[in-house]
């Protein structure tokens, strides 16, 4: 998993509430079996006017210029804007890895729906929860060129103008996305206490030890 | 000190370890697999060189790609085909019972797991899915989990969670005819919201959730996700404790006595605290519609389509104005006035056998409209298909002009052939009415099993409830 300390980059704006994990990723591309590759696809029935397929090229397809992402003073941007409920529906991961394969790093939105707001961790992918009010003020001074600095370390965003926002993470994760690391390996560190748990549930529930 | 809920219980029974900062490792009793969600983790395990922690605690099936005619033939588009090939390699390979697509158990994976007896009151339930919540309906913990998951639970029987916070809703009274577990669900996300349930538990109670039966009940859990949580639940009674006796997997001789004594004390205590209550009285709910583009878009099918302009919050009103132009539908419309080219009975969330009885008995000796392109019967299971051909009720479908079709996911998000095509409306027994669920550009109206009969006789949406002799 890509580590995340700390970026400065151009935010795209996507002004939609509840946007749902089908619209991030529509259905067609989870019978992919591998995990790389959802980019192109991203939000493919927003950016694009015809059907997208798995496995299609995408780089003649006719865009859709009026969705955001399509815009050209957003592109190459790796924050992206958003509004409550972000991510919500359907459990696939397909969505938060396309997002970062499209090479977003960080979400900000005033509320993520849980699923994807944890597969986000899994993915290197920051989503930050910001007050309504806030998310709503940047929506309103994005502008060409308008870069924002995202420090997981000390937890600020920062704006162009130098003003500063806090936001909240829980300890665990933040250590584990600072660092890259994978979280099977940081739970296998406690196999003892699994095997433990173990011995003693089938003193209470043996028939779910009958292997 | 004040008592526990039935969420609390559950958890505390599957801590592992708390870490400092809350989040603990969670033991899990029983993961589900299925085809779309599994193969980057199983990937994963092959590349990290790991094996499953216990091969036992875990039950494939493939039902999200699989067709729902010709089964003999196989899969006929290729990407599907690789996607269930590979679980089925998967499975052999780490050596995970799987139901393979021409097992007559093979179906949805959250009906087959009640069905079995392999998901249990009482256990921690995880799969690929968001609506393993399903599963909740039996006193278990249930949640759906992602990829990156699906490997972790895979290699160490546990994952990494932080308690969620407990919101009980009480359905108190009884409903009224032709209403059912489907309309009080609509009805709660209709009120909260789709947001309403993030970050907590839901526990359904009250006089009206305890009068259903675990079929119900799995269909109200089944959509605690759409209103938010990952998580629903219903207390054990007896109803919870007669469904599991005999089931293939159900535990046996001592073992279930021993069982049923533990099950019993899985309800919340009469002095547990909830982080936030909310009550509704049943005899107020109506058969339910969506007219929107998300499960909270719903209304009665005796109002009529909401108006925008009435919204005050800018957010919401450019949101439902979004939803009727994709809807293609105007402000005001009755319900009841809206034609329909499809009906689709089906999905974990309503194609269990009471599901069917509901819809068989409003069809019954009646002809599906001829403005209805297609109408699609598809059971949760072989078995659940087994049981509707042995009560006769594959032939009342059939004989009023719908297609009786093999079990699988189908039509709720079509991944296989069955879908809308462009601009098509559809009376949808499913749980998401998402832009493009159903198809590219199809258009999806949530319904309860009699009211997506209903429709399909009529050819419009009609009120159940004012029918002569409408299921209950
Ligand atoms: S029936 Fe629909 S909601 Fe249920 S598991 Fe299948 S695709 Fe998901």
């Amino acid at each position: 998993m890509k580590a995340f300390t700390k970026i400065t980059s151009l935010i795209v704006p996507l002004d939609r509430a509840n946007v749902d994990t089908d619209a991030i990723i529509p259905k067609q591309f989870l019978k992919s079996i591998r995990r790389a590759g959802f980019g192109p696809y991203l939000f493919d029935e927003w950016r694009y006017l015809d059907q997208g397929e798995p496995d299609m090229d995408c780089t003649n397809r006719p865009l859709n210029k009026d969705f955001v992402l399509n815009k050209p003073e957003y592109q190459g941007a790796e924050i992206l804007l958003a509004r409550e409920n972000f991510g919500c529906g359907s459990s696939r991961e397909h969505a938060p890895w396309a997002l970062e394969d499209f090479g977003f790093r960080a979400i900000i939105a005033p509320s993520f729906a849980d699923i994807f707001y944890n597969n986000c961790f899994k993915n290197g992918l920051l989503p930050i929860i910001l007050a309504a009010e806030l998310v709503d003020g940047l929506f309103n001074e994005i502008s060409a060129g308008y870069k924002l600095t995202v420090d997981l370390e000390t937890q600020k965003i920062v704006t162009p103008d130098g003003r500063e926002m806090g936001f909240d993470i829980d300890g665990n994760r933040k250590y584990r996305l600072l660092n890259g690391l994978d979280d099977i390996a940081l739970s296998l560190l406690y196999a003892d206490k699994i095997k433990a748990y173990e011995a003693e549930r089938a003193k209470r529930a043996p028939w779910l030890f009958v292997d | 000190m004040s008592g526990k809920t039935l969420y609390d219980k559950l958890w505390e029974d599957h801590v592992v370890y708390t870490e400092d900062d809350g989040s603990s490792l969670i033991y899990i009793d029983c993961h589900l697999i299925h085809e779309v969600t599994s193969p980057q983790a199983f990937e994963g395990l092959r590349l990290a060189s790991r094996k499953p922690w216990r091969q036992s605690r875990n039950l494939a099936v493939a039902d999200h790609n699989v067709p729902t005619t010709d089964r003999d033939k196989g899969i006929a588009d290729p990407v599907s085909r690789l996607q269930v090939e590979t679980l089925d390699k998967n499975c052999t390979e780490f050596g995970i019972t799987e139901f393979g697509m021409a097992d007559a158990r093979q179906g949805i994976v959250h009906v087959v797991g009640p069905e079995q007896g392999v998901t249990l009151p009482g256990m921690t339930i995880v799969c690929g899915d968001s609506h393993t919540s399903t599963h909740g309906a039996s006193g278990a913990l249930a949640f759906g989990i992602g990829t990156s998951e699906v490997e972790h639970v895979l290699a160490t029987q546990c994952l990494v969670q932080k308690k969620a916070k407990n919101l009980l809703i009480k359905v108190n009274g009884q409903v009224g005819k032709g209403v059912t577990a489907k309309d009080i669900v609509l009805a709660i996300i209709g009120k909260i919201g789709t947001a309403g349930g993030n970050g907590y538990t839901i526990e359904f109670a009250g006089e009206a959730i305890r009068a259903l039966s675990m079929e119900g009940r799995m269909t109200i859990c089944n959509m605690a996700i759409e209103a938010g949580a990952r998580a629903g639940l219903v207390a054990v009674d007896d109803v919870t404790i007669d469904y599991y006796r005999n089931r293939p997997y159900s535990p046996k001789g001592n073992d279930w006595f021993m069982a049923e004594r533990l099950w019993q004390q899985l309800y919340s205590d009469a002095d547990a605290v909830f982080d936030k209550v909310m009550q509704l009285d049943a005899a107020l709910i109506k058969p339910q519609v969506t007219w929107g583009t998300s499960p909270e878009l719903v209304v009665a099918v005796d109002e009529t389509v909401p108006d925008p302009a009435l919204e005050p919050d800018a957010v919401k009103r450019q949101g439902m104005m979004r939803a009727l132009e994709y809807m293609g539908l105007q402000a005001g419309q009755a319900i009841t006035d809206i034609t329909l080219d499809k009906v689709f009975i089906g999905s974990c969330t309503n194609s269990r056998i009471e599901d069917l009885r509901a819809a068989a008995v409003v069809v019954e000796g009646k002809k599906v409209a001829a403005n209805i392109k297609q109408a699609l019967v598809v059971p949760g299971s072989g078995l659940v298909k087994r049981q509707a051909e042995d009560e006769g009720l594959d032939k009342l479908f059939v004989d009023a002009g719908f297609e009786w079709r093999e079990p699988g996911c189908s039509m709720c998000l079509a991944m296989n052939a069955d879908r809308l095509e462009e601009g098509e409306r559809c009376a949808s027994t499913s749980n998401r009415n998402f832009e493009g669920r159903q198809g590219y550009g199809g258009r999806t109206h949530l319904v309860s099993p009699a009211m997506a009969a209903a429709a399909a006789i009529a050819g419009h949406f009609v009120d159940v409830s004012s029918l002569e002799g409408a299921a209950v």
